[in-house]
């Protein structure tokens, strides 16, 4: 049962990934054409490091690097009073009422504690891949539509919110689409981040020396793998069906190629 | 230990040379920097010979998929669906459990061939069995930059060879050929780029590490696992990667401008790096 259940933990990953990514690519975008330097030098840095390396090595960095975060912070805050420092030559000390999730909590807590780190290390990653969609998208706006605008008197926020805002998505859409298909496929590497996720019940389920089942059966796995593949496949298949339908809804009336002519996509 | 001494000693540790044992405690910075660094070279063997013998079947495959006969464009664009469809990831697993099986299945049907056994054994193993994923997953990848270039070949230039009497291989061969890889040139360097940052999937996937033999990110999660603090070894990593992205880009550079020698300074196709791509 747990392995059906799993499905639906990589699909609730995807609901909850895919919003919040956006939102940090949204911030990101936004620092990268910001009129001031440092947070326009934050946001550039910021997809400069996270496109330039193995995102699968920023999966593994960030799980351990962001529950330190989160437990220093707590014991600074929490147990003042502690005098000896954190790191004691390869251990990280924090005191027992820092320790994220508490020793005392139920099984279930360290589970979202766990998935919670996940969706947060997926979100900063692929943040930075849709902020470079974003921003590509806010420049592809023909720029005479926004000097229209300041020439009607509208502010820099206004034109920001009024013209550029509505207009990106169309732009964007192309690229967007394309993330949504990696972050479908990037979803399997929740198995390195300790989630028990699809990848782990199947090695757990098919293996021929699991403690699922109480009698011996052969090696199943290459069979739960096939299973996965084709789950996957038609995952694929389905959202690219949905982003083509998609596509040519917005694309009506937009100064496009596609704009035109109903029939046709934009890219 | 000096810092000479470390580099003797680990330098070539992911291919089995040197000192058996890995560091257990006190590692410097010298140990992360020559193990990691050494377990690059993994890296680089499955990226370098995946790209290369890769090339030529997605350059096959682009032409199959072109073609008219339904016989070579349906398998080729099924190929080229399952492997782009699909986590790069679950692949890995997948193919590690198949040739797992492959040997039981091979004695059955054919007893006495020691052959085939032998070779089905050495599937199981990272250095042949990944680099075999790796390189028909980056041939379905170039194969679609290879047909979206194929498709994008200006009408003009065929239609010119048909009137001078062109056809046929000659045609391939001078006119359709150059033009695609020129056009082809820019995104399949962001796939090779791709292609070298998942070779870092390999160990993490089914195949297992013999002797601790593995990869970059390997010896950087090792560190990372020893010494609970991330801080250290994965900028090393990252360093390196980005070491080898920018040569990368300098030899497929250098080649997009042989390409590129023959058209006017303005119109050649500027190398539009857009690293980063999770399969």
């Amino acid at each position: 049962m747990s392995f059906y259940a799993s499905f639906g933990t990589v699909l609730m990953l995807l609901a909850v990934t895919a919003p919040t990514a956006l939102l940090f690519g949204f911030f990101g975008a936004t620092a990268a054409r910001s009129h001031i330097a440092p947070l326009r030098w934050f946001g550039k840095g910021y997809t400069a490091i996270v496109r330039g390396v193995p995102d699968i090595a920023f999966f593994l960095f960030f799980v351990i690097a962001l529950d330190q975060a989160f437990e220093y912070v707590r014991h600074k805050t929490l147990c003042s009073d502690w005098t000896e420092p954190v790191r004691q030559g390869s251990d990280f000390v924090v005191c027992a009422a820092a320790k994220l999730p508490l020793s005392s909590s139920p099984q279930w807590v360290h589970e979202a504690y766990g998935f919670l780190l996940a969706v947060l290390t997926f979100s900063i990653v692929f943040g930075a891949f849709a902020a470079n969609v974003l921003y590509g998208g806010m420049r592809a706006v023909p720029h005479a539509q926004l000097q229209t605008g300041e020439a009607y008197g509208m502010s820099r926020r206004q034109v920001f919110w009024r013209i550029l805002m509505p207009q990106m998505w169309i732009y964007a859409l192309p690229g967007l689409s394309n993330l949504w298909m990696i972050l479908i496929k990037a979803t399997p590497l929740l198995f390195l981040l300790g989630v028990e996720d699809i990848v782990y019940w199947a090695r757990e389920l098919g293996g021929s020396k699991s403690s699922a089942f109480s009698y011996p059966h052969p090696d199943w796995r290459i069979y739960y793998f096939l299973g996965l593949l084709v789950f996957y496949l038609a995952m694929t298949k389905i959202s690219e069906i949905v982003f083509e339908k998609l596509m040519t809804k917005l694309s009506l009336g937009q100064a496009t190629t596609g704009g035109g002519s109903a029939a046709g996509g934009a890219a | 230990m000096s810092c000479l001494e470390t580099i003797q000693n680990y330098a070539f540790r992911s291919m089995g040379f040197g000192e058996r044992l890995l560091p257990r405690s006190d590692f410097t910075l010298c140990d992360q920097f020559t193990l990691i660094g050494s377990g690059l070279i993994w890296n680089v063997y499955f990226g370098v010979i995946a790209l290369g013998l890769g090339f030529f079947l997605a350059v096959a495959v682009a032409t199959a998929k072109a073609s008219k006969n339904p016989l070579l464009r349906k398998p080729a664009e099924w190929y080229i669906f399952i492997f782009r469809g699909s986590p790069l990831f679950i692949q890995f697993f997948f193919a590690y459990e198949l040739f797992v099986l492959l040997p039981r299945l091979g004695t059955d049907i054919n007893l006495g061939f020691v052959e085939i056994t032998v070779e089905t054994r050495w599937l199981t193993k990272a250095w042949l069995g990944a680099l075999f994923v790796l390189f028909l997953n980056t041939g379905a990848y170039s194969a679609e930059i290879f047909y979206g270039a194929l498709r994008s070949i200006p009408k003009g230039d065929v239609e010119a060879a048909d009137a001078y009497g062109i056809t046929g291989w000659p045609r391939f061969r001078k006119i359709i050929w150059p033009t695609m890889l020129r056009l082809a040139w820019p995104a399949y360097t962001n796939e090779a780029i791709f292609l070298f940052h998942a070779t870092t999937l390999v160990f993490f996937s089914g195949f297992p590490s013999w002797q601790q033999r593995g990869d970059a990110l390997y010896y950087a999660s090792y560190f990372a696992d020893k010494t609970f603090n991330p801080f250290v070894p994965y900028p090393i990593l990252a360093f390196y990667f980005i070491l080898l992205t920018l040569c990368v880009i300098g030899v497929y550079g250098a080649i997009n401008k042989r390409l590129n020698k023959h058209l006017p300074e303005n119109q050649a196709a500027k190398l539009k790096i857009k690293p980063q791509i999770l399969r």
